[in-house]
């Protein structure tokens, strides 16, 4: 058997028969991330969408809420997680109106959100302005970084 | 069992403007959700606007054409590491035609809670005249 022939093709090497399919799979990925254009992810995929920062003190929750109401909103703090739930309405139109467009949706949403670290739950500080919701966690006392003095 | 509770909102992702024409200022510019509905006397327009000032949008009409075009002033870069970023801000902008005449002088837009609501009143169709013709 011509082994030496069969080992110079760089293609056919002493692996799984999927090889071939990872190099595709790669290449796949690394032609969608050259597009210049951000490529939109839904993340965990529910309403709302979150942008999760944080600082030395504390994480901030923002979520785009248009719409919805400071009183319709409900948010609840567990260990270290954040629940965010309620119901976006759309208020009733008169009789007889004619709908040209209807883009905005209404309905019940509920999302929890793991923090990654230990947080204070008694100082979290939630503020709804402009259909902005922006949540502000501290972080406990024991998860915030401290500065060690090296003596020499 | 019907279902009493209202259904379950879902993603609905921004969407984002690819023209080609370039923007004078850097930033993704998204367009927003709206619904029109129309009656006899007048046409309202709603869109979700969330994170938008008063005074950062502005509304023009000319030409039966209406332009909405946000302008985030204060975008500026916040002082916090991202650990997980689901959706892009940036500036709004979508443009109507309009069919209908409209009259100007009482234009009305307001904005509560993210979403503005535009009421374009309808300029009142001039009463039909009957012309009677004299016998002659």
């Amino acid at each position: 058997m011509n082994y030496r022939q069969y080992v110079n093709i760089p293609t056919w090497k002493f692996r799984s028969p999927l090889d071939e399919l990872y190099r595709i799979r790669k290449q796949m990925e690394e032609l969608y991330q050259d597009s210049t254009v951000p490529t939109q992810r839904a993340g965990a995929g529910v309403f709302p969408l979150i942008n999760l920062t944080e600082d030395k003190n504390s994480y901030y929750v923002r979520a785009e809420l248009p719409g919805v109401k400071a009183d319709e909103l409900d948010i609840q703090v567990t260990a270290n997680n954040l629940a965010i739930s309620g119901e976006r309405k759309i208020a009733a139109v008169a009789e007889g109106a004619r709908y040209h467009r209807r883009e905005r949706e209404a309905g019940t949403f509920s999302r929890m959100i793991g923090l990654p670290g230990d947080i204070n739950p008694d100082k979290v500080d939630a503020k709804l302005k402009n259909g902005l919701l922006t949540v502000v966690v501290s972080k406990a006392e024991v998860a915030k970084p401290k500065q060690i003095a090296v003596s020499s | 069992m019907t279902d009493t509770q209202s259904k379950e909102l879902k993603v609905q992702e921004k969407q984002e403007i690819s023209s080609s024409a370039e923007q004078t200022t850097p930033g993704l510019v998204f367009t927003p959700a709206v619904d029109i509905f129309e009656t006899e006397k007048e046409i309202t327009l709603l869109a979700d606007m969330p994170g938008v000032k008063a005074d950062e949008l502005s509304i023009d009409l000319r030409d039966n054409t209406l332009t909405l075009t946000t302008d985030i002033a204060s975008a500026g870069d916040l002082n916090e590491e991202y650990i997980l970023k689901e959706y892009e801000t940036g500036r709004y902008y979508r443009q109507f035609t309009l069919g209908e005449l409209i009259d100007q002088e009482k234009i009305d837009a307001k904005l509560i809670d993210g979403v503005l609501r535009l009421s374009l009143p309808k300029v009142e169709k001039a009463t039909p005249k009957t012309i009677t013709v004299k016998a002659g």
